[in-house]
């Protein structure tokens, strides 16, 4: 006589296994509901946006008409904004790691930065926008230029920069500084010669992610009012601009529906940019990250 | 060939520049990690003064009891912010309906039941729907969501509504809430679960009887931030969810949210030192506080309820 009732076991553990079934598939459900999102998203996007996607598209300014409409402007607005946010916010953003990673003393001013930090990343971008507006436009009187929609974006995407490179800078070990130091090399040498060349793949991936993020933002450049129709293209970065996503939302604002494929064709410019800094963040990340 | 001595002097300068490199550079340093914490005082500061403005010409009392936001009617504006922090909650729990289960469910399958392989695959999927700009979103809300209720649910949906609004804004958050969720489950420890296990659980039961239980800091703390992210949410209320400020907790009609409006008036040509211009500012000023509150609620829940292995 076996000591283990088979059928008792099943009768008892039926239900249970059965709820287990039930909930795994509705978990997973969750998944396939966020994919099935995506696909909705992209497919929408590209059958409405393919149309109107030419070469015209690229190189004509926006205009009253939607078969005329184009993006040149935007795009190029984009990429002047990132002349200004890219050496600013990499930069600040770098340099504040490396002052609480590898200078600053475990005090209270210290923890204080490090909690201002995690607060300033979860400050909602409009707000972003109020302050680049009283304090980049109009008090110190940069107009609505590409330098106070840089500057403002940068403060934006400081906190995202900062919090990569500590990560960066934290995972390169602890033998490496002391064979570093055995050697006679100072503080700043080690930091320069050995911490930032093991912790530059993490510094890129998350600065690149970080910059994306700013390429997709559009509240706070509405509120330094970034222009929405400009026929002209900036030549410094004290000119007026508008930027791609800034052209979207005037495009999916407008009643006229044609203007809407206007709008999914901008999208897919913006969304393949984007893909393509992804891509690059993440091949680096794959590439050059060291495993210690 | 350089004598000795010449050899020591060249490398005594040398040395001297590099000490001065070693002074320089940490101040240097702590000056661009103080531009972080002059941001915050900026912000706090620009809020302050410019709602002070408002103040002065708007009652405190009526800004915060009045339900009425009608700030672009000229003859009589009355500036009621209630009907827009209506408007930004309904879109919150709407997003919020959305958001938790699809999201903690996601996070469940993720580090209960998914193979590695399967984890591989998902996340990146997850990373690239968290990583869509919010305009993008918002176009979504209005050209395919709306329609889409419209056509299968609710016929008399009008075409801007908090209704799909708050749904796209709670898609958006998903990936949040399943990252952070599935981040706090992971870290707790395999031989817990491995005792459940013994003890002859099913999965379902190790994951809601034993990991949620021990990870609920984290998975609290993430709702919390999720609420804050909803709430500060911009580009796709301001795309979807109309323009109309209103008192109300009607998901079908059009309202009008804190940010929405903010960017409303910055569209518009309410000219520097008007009324609607120091609105936005007292307008702001509210929202940075519920999403800093919220924030830091986030915070002290995930430090306080935080269980250690």
């Amino acid at each position: 006589m076996s000591s283990i009732d088979k059928q008792l076991i099943q009768r008892k553990m039926g239900k249970r296994t059965f709820q287990n079934k039930l909930l795994k598939a509705i978990f997973f459900m969750c998944i396939i509901f966020s994919i099935l999102v995506l696909g909705a998203l992209i497919i929408r996007v590209v059958s409405q946006g393919i149309t109107h996607l030419d070469w015209n598209f690229l190189t004509s300014f926006a205009s009253r008409f939607p078969e005329e409409a184009g993006f040149k402007a935007a795009v190029v607005g984009s990429l002047w904004l990132m002349v200004i946010v890219a050496p600013v916010s990499v930069f600040l953003g770098v340099g504040t790691a490396i002052y609480l990673e590898e200078y600053a003393k475990d005090n209270r001013f210290t923890r204080f930065i490090q909690m201002n930090i995690s607060n300033l990343a979860g400050v909602p971008s409009v707000v972003f926008g109020l302050l680049g507006l009283t304090f980049f436009v109009r008090l110190m009187e940069m107009g609505r230029s590409i330098m106070a929609g840089g500057l403002t974006l940068s403060l934006l995407i400081l906190p995202i920069i900062v919090v990569a490179a500590q990560e960066a800078i934290r995972s390169v070990p602890n033998d490496q500084y002391e064979a570093s130091f055995a050697m006679g090399a100072s503080k700043w040498q080690t930091i320069r010669r050995i911490v930032l060349p093991s912790a530059i793949p993490g510094i890129l991936t998350g600065s690149i992610l970080a910059l994306s993020r700013a390429i997709g933002e559009t509240a706070p450049l509405l509120m330094i009012g970034a222009l929405t129709f400009i026929a002209y293209l900036p030549e410094n970065v004290w000119d007026g601009f508008t930027v791609m996503p800034i052209q979207i939302f005037n495009w999916t604002g407008r009643p006229q529906e044609e203007f809407h494929f206007v709008a999914a064709s901008g999208i897919m410019i913006l969304l393949f940019l984007l893909i393509i800094m992804n891509s690059v963040a993440i091949y680096i990340r794959n590439k050059f990250s060291k495993r210690y | 060939m350089k004598s000795t001595r010449e050899l020591i002097q060249e490398k005594q300068s040398n040395k001297n520049i590099g000490s001065i490199m070693e002074k320089v550079i940490p101040i240097v340093l702590l000056m661009t990690a103080i531009i972080s914490v002059l941001t915050t005082i900026g912000i706090v500061i620009t809020l302050l003064v410019e709602t002070v403005t408002f103040f002065q010409r708007v009652s405190i009392v009526e800004f915060f009891t009045s339900t009425e936001w009608y700030p672009f009617y000229e003859a009589d504006p009355s500036y009621g912010v209630l009907s827009l922090i209506a408007g930004t909650l309904l879109i919150t729990a709407i997003a919020m309906v959305v958001a938790i289960p699809i999201g903690l469910g996601a996070a469940l399958y993720l580090s209960e039941y998914a193979t590695e392989k399967v984890r591989r695959r998902v996340k990146p999927i997850l990373e690239v729907l968290a990583g869509i700009p919010t305009i993008v979103y918002g176009f979504f809300a209005l050209t395919f969501v709306t329609p889409l209720i419209k056509n299968l649910f609710l016929s008399d949906l009008s075409i801007f509504n908090a209704l799909s609004g708050g749904i796209v804004v709670g898609i958006m958050i998903i990936p949040m809430v399943a990252s952070l969720s599935e981040d706090a489950m992971r870290a707790v420890p395999n031989h817990i679960r491995e005792g459940a296990f013994a003890m002859g659980a099913t999965r379902l039961e190790v994951a809601l009887k034993v990991v949620l239980p021990g990870a609920l800091s984290g998975v609290v703390a993430s709702f919390v931030l999720a609420i804050s992210r909803a709430i500060g949410e911009t580009m796709i209320v301001a795309v979807a969810a109309g323009s109309t400020p209103k008192f109300t907790a009607d998901p079908t009609e059009s309202i009008q949210t804190m940010t929405a409006y903010i960017v409303q008036v910055s569209l518009g040509d309410a000219g520097y030192g008007s009324t609607i211009y120091y609105s936005i500012y007292a307008v702001g000023m509210t929202l940075f506080v519920f999403t800093l509150l919220m924030n830091l609620l986030s915070q002290y829940i995930s430090r306080k309820f935080r269980e250690e292995y």
